[in-house]
């Protein structure tokens, strides 16, 4: 069984922090097609449209009846472990650093032999320590001992697919029932940004959301939680509860504001884990719903313009300690919106702006990357707060985002669509971006 | 219809451009090295070698053609074999065709690696589309996770342990410490085998090889020139490749000989028993005992038997890889699926030294190669005869 994580030791500031060494990442454009799957959560192989066959690794030809007619669809990772290794050396800096490194064989029930990374909880087929002998002796000679012959057994595996560190998509062999410290997995902890024991930003303790956030990962062992308010004079429902929960500090934290997040970026720069930005603006509505730009402005200035502040300031600062210890620097979190995708024009300025933060998000990804720091973009429909008033349900509770997003930290989901509104929109959008337009501007 | 035979084809200078563990020469010196004393020792000029084979992983982004412009070579007759430990064993297959063909007079087979510091590594990772997508990120990417799966699968069927794979490796480093060309020097126990490091469980340090530079080289020309040129020679009894054998087997623990094999004794009108000596690949111990099952030496799961009954060294009662094979000799790249045809040549002309199998009329070289994902794709046995 896996041994439930420990707190980690202070730091010893004599020593140097490590950089990091991303995993190989460099994968053919086929392959591709299963990171983009696990991106979201899923474990997904070709099948072929023709012959049904499925088949790994990825490939432009289907291996049985030559079709290329190729779909990615999800498996259910049932299989059986059919060999595994313990490599004690290898000629990559990511393994070389994280010696000894268990890996499995195994045959998918859906046919395919894969290679995985094998949890430690996954039970071994056989020992192949000790000196066992079983064939016969050839004829003439005298027989050696033979001890019986060893157990053998059968090891079911489940499969699935998780981002590594370099955000390109791996196997692992999970043990088939789940346990209790099962994430504390030291390989499972390496695709994973799990907020026990880490130091988190949230960055708008106001809101609804931000509440909830704040909640859900002191639940889940945050051993500080900072959360910004732009306000402290402005005494806002909510704020006093999460206060008084031991990890949480109130910081004082204005996006709009450059001195602001630079001071803060001084204060925790060198300590944050994990940043959370919440906040947010969402006021204007559409074009002709009121005069001027003003509300738009605002809009932009903290959904776009507040994530680029904040950016700048605390991005070098977290892929500084992207390898520092068990508790290094590990995830960025990215409120966005479903209206990201394809405007919605009840709320057109809010959406725009989103638009852009979504954009600006693949930018800071694109360059979070190479130091293996997690930017996870999170698009839910409509929230279930003052802004959506008028809209009907369903509509996300703040509670249900904000696990939704603890739950991408604890297994390395890059891109969240939390309700089922965002669900349906991500689905229409992916069928045929054109034809949501025409609807949504229809009403939806 | 009933395969042609390769009556008439000789195989003569066995060559081998001494291996070093690093070099900065690129594969094009130690091509150039081979072809130079293909040339010296055969007395055939330059200019009469109408056919190339070559095989190297290091050549990109040349082929087999920038070879020729490079070494001043006008072959009518051409072909790239990268094909790793399957190389020399179809290098030999199509080199023969063509002279019976008569599509070359003389055609040199040379396989050459460079190694510098950094290549291994660089190479594992752009070996194959599937070693880019599906190996090489978990971590060790080249062969030895593979043969490590292998391995502990072999011995979950079939109940052999280190010590038979122990076996192996002891006997090729006896043969090895009688070939001046080999990279190590210093005799192995099985005590000093069971207590190397482990490298990736149950593949410890004296299952691998090490990769090093070198290059091998052969000439394939008819048997009346050979003999015309006064060249020590062997003839080729019979020959089979297979590629991609038993896709649909979760793990290998057999290879493509099995399917093959009849044939290949047919053509040579021998049973295994007839063989005195085999060369197998050796990648790892365990492929070598893949080899003798399916090969026909021991049936199917009798391979950790076979290697506690029989004596491995070339002086012993089955003499394989003679030469210490690659485990012992070191791995050039590619040169190490011709490790094994020179060193048959070596044994059936008289050029084997203090290493001789004595009295040996027929040698049996195995090849094996190209892990491009979870199993080696390419397998390839040469019956060769001394010629009489």
């Amino acid at each position: 069984m896996t041994m439930p994580l420990m707190k980690p030791r202070r730091k010893n500031p004599v020593l140097r922090t490590p950089q990091m060494n991303l995993p190989p990442w460099a994968r053919g454009r086929t392959a591709l097609g299963m990171t983009a799957a696990a991106a979201e959560g899923r474990f997904e192989l070709q099948v072929c449209e023709r012959c049904a066959a499925v088949q790994y690794p990825p490939r432009d030809a289907c291996h049985r009846c030559l079709s290329a007619e190729l779909a990615w669809r999800a498996q259910s990772g049932e299989g059986e472990l059919l060999s595994e290794t313990v490599l004690h050396h290898s000629n990559d800096p990511f393994y070389r650093e994280r010696l000894p490194w268990r890996l499995g064989l195994v045959r998918l029930d859906a046919g395919p032999t894969v290679i995985v990374h094998l949890h430690g909880d996954v039970a071994s087929p056989i020992s192949t320590q000790g000196t066992v002998a079983a064939a016969p002796a050839a004829s003439g000679e005298p027989a050696p001992r033979q001890p019986p012959r060893p157990p053998q057994r059968s090891v079911r595996v489940h499969v699935g697919a998780r981002l590594d560190r370099a955000g390109a998509a791996v196997l692992i062999g999970f043990p088939p029932e789940e346990s209790e410290h099962m994430a504390d997995d030291k390989m499972l902890r390496e695709m994973a940004s799990d907020p026990r024991f880490r130091k988190i930003l949230v960055t708008d303790g106001k809101t609804a959301v931000g509440q909830a956030l704040v909640q859900a990962l002191v639940k889940a062992g945050a051993e500080i939680v900072w959360v910004g308010h732009a306000e402290p004079w402005k005494k806002l429902p909510g704020l006093d509860d999460i206060s008084a929960l031991a990890p949480v500090t109130l910081v004082p934290l204005d996006l709009s504001n450059g001195r602001s997040v630079v001071e803060l970026a001084g204060e925790i720069g060198g300590k944050v884990d994990i940043v959370v930005n919440n906040a947010e603006v969402h006021r204007a509505f559409g074009i002709a719903a009121r005069r001027g730009t003003d509300a738009a402005r605002a809009e932009m200035d903290i959904n776009y313009f507040g994530l680029l502040r904040l950016a700048q300031e605390l991005g070098p600062a977290l892929r500084a300690r992207s390898a520092d210890g068990t508790t290094h620097a590990a995830a960025w979190v990215n409120l966005l919106s479903v209206y990201a995708l394809s405007n919605y024009p009840p709320h057109g300025t809010f959406s725009a702006s989103k638009a852009a933060a979504h954009s600006l998000a693949q930018c800071l990804r694109a360059e979070m990357r190479p130091s293996g720091i997690r930017v996870i973009n999170v698009f839910p429909g409509p929230i279930d707060d003052e802004w959506n008033q008028n809209l009907p349900p369903p509509k996300v509770a703040p509670a249900a985002l904000a696990s939704a997003i603890v739950k991408a930290l604890k297994e390395g989901i890059e891109d969240v669509y939390p309700g089922d509104v965002a669900q349906e929109w991500l689905e229409r959008w992916r069928e045929n971006p054109k034809v949501l337009e025409r609807e949504l501007s229809a009403g939806g | 219809m009933r395969r042609a035979s390769y009556e008439g084809v000789a195989v003569a200078v066995p060559v081998t451009v001494p291996y070093v563990r690093y070099s900065t020469h690129g594969a094009h010196w130690f091509i150039g090295r081979a072809v130079e004393a293909l040339v010296e020792r055969s007395g055939i000029a330059k200019d009469e070698i109408d056919g190339l084979t070559v095989s190297s992983f290091a050549l990109a982004p040349d082929t087999a053609v920038g070879v020729t412009q490079h070494l001043g070579l006008s072959p009518r007759w051409l072909d790239h074999i990268p094909t790793g430990g399957a190389s020399g064993v179809m290098a030999l297959r199509r080199a023969a065709r063509a002279v019976q063909a008569g599509d070359a007079d003389v055609v040199a087979c040379v396989a050459a690696d460079a190694n510098h510091v950094e290549s291994f590594r660089q190479m594992l990772g752009g070996f194959s589309h599937f070693a880019r997508d599906a190996s090489y990120p978990y971590g060790s990417g080249g062969p030895n996770s593979i043969f490590a799966f292998i391995t502990a699968a072999y011995m979950r069927a079939h109940g052999a342990t280190r010590e038979d794979f122990g076996r192996i490796a002891v006997a090729q480093r006896a043969n090895a410490l009688a070939n001046p060309d080999a990279l190590f020097k210093t005799p192995l126990t099985l005590d000093q085998y069971l207590a190397a490091r482990p490298i990736a469980e149950p593949i410890h340090l004296f299952d691998c090889v090490m990769p090093c530079a070198g290059a091998e080289a052969f000439l394939v020309m008819s048997e009346e020139r050979a003999r015309d040129l006064g060249l020590a020679h062997v003839l080729v009894r019979g020959a089979i490749e297979r590629h991609n054998a038993f896709a649909d087997d979760p793990v290998l623990l057999r290879g493509g000989w099995l399917v093959d094999r009849d044939e290949l004794y047919a053509q040579a009108g021998v049973r295994p028993d007839a063989i005195d000596f085999v060369e197998t690949y050796d990648d790892y111990p365990v492929v070598v005992m893949l080899q003798l099952e399916d090969l026909g030496f021991c049936a199917k799961g009798e391979g950790p038997a076979f290697v506690r009954a029989r004596t491995l060294t070339h002086d012993g009662d089955f003499p394989n890889n003679t030469g210490g094979g690659q485990l012992s000799a070191g791995q050039a790249g590619c040169a190490g699926g011709f490790l094994g045809m020179t060193e048959a040549i070596r044994q059936l002309t008289g050029e084997a030294g203090a290493r001789t199998v004595a009295d040996a009329q027929i040698g049996l070289v195995s090849g094996f190669g190209m892990v491009t994902y979870d199993r080696c794709l390419c397998t390839g046995a040469v019956i060769l005869g001394r010629a009489s």
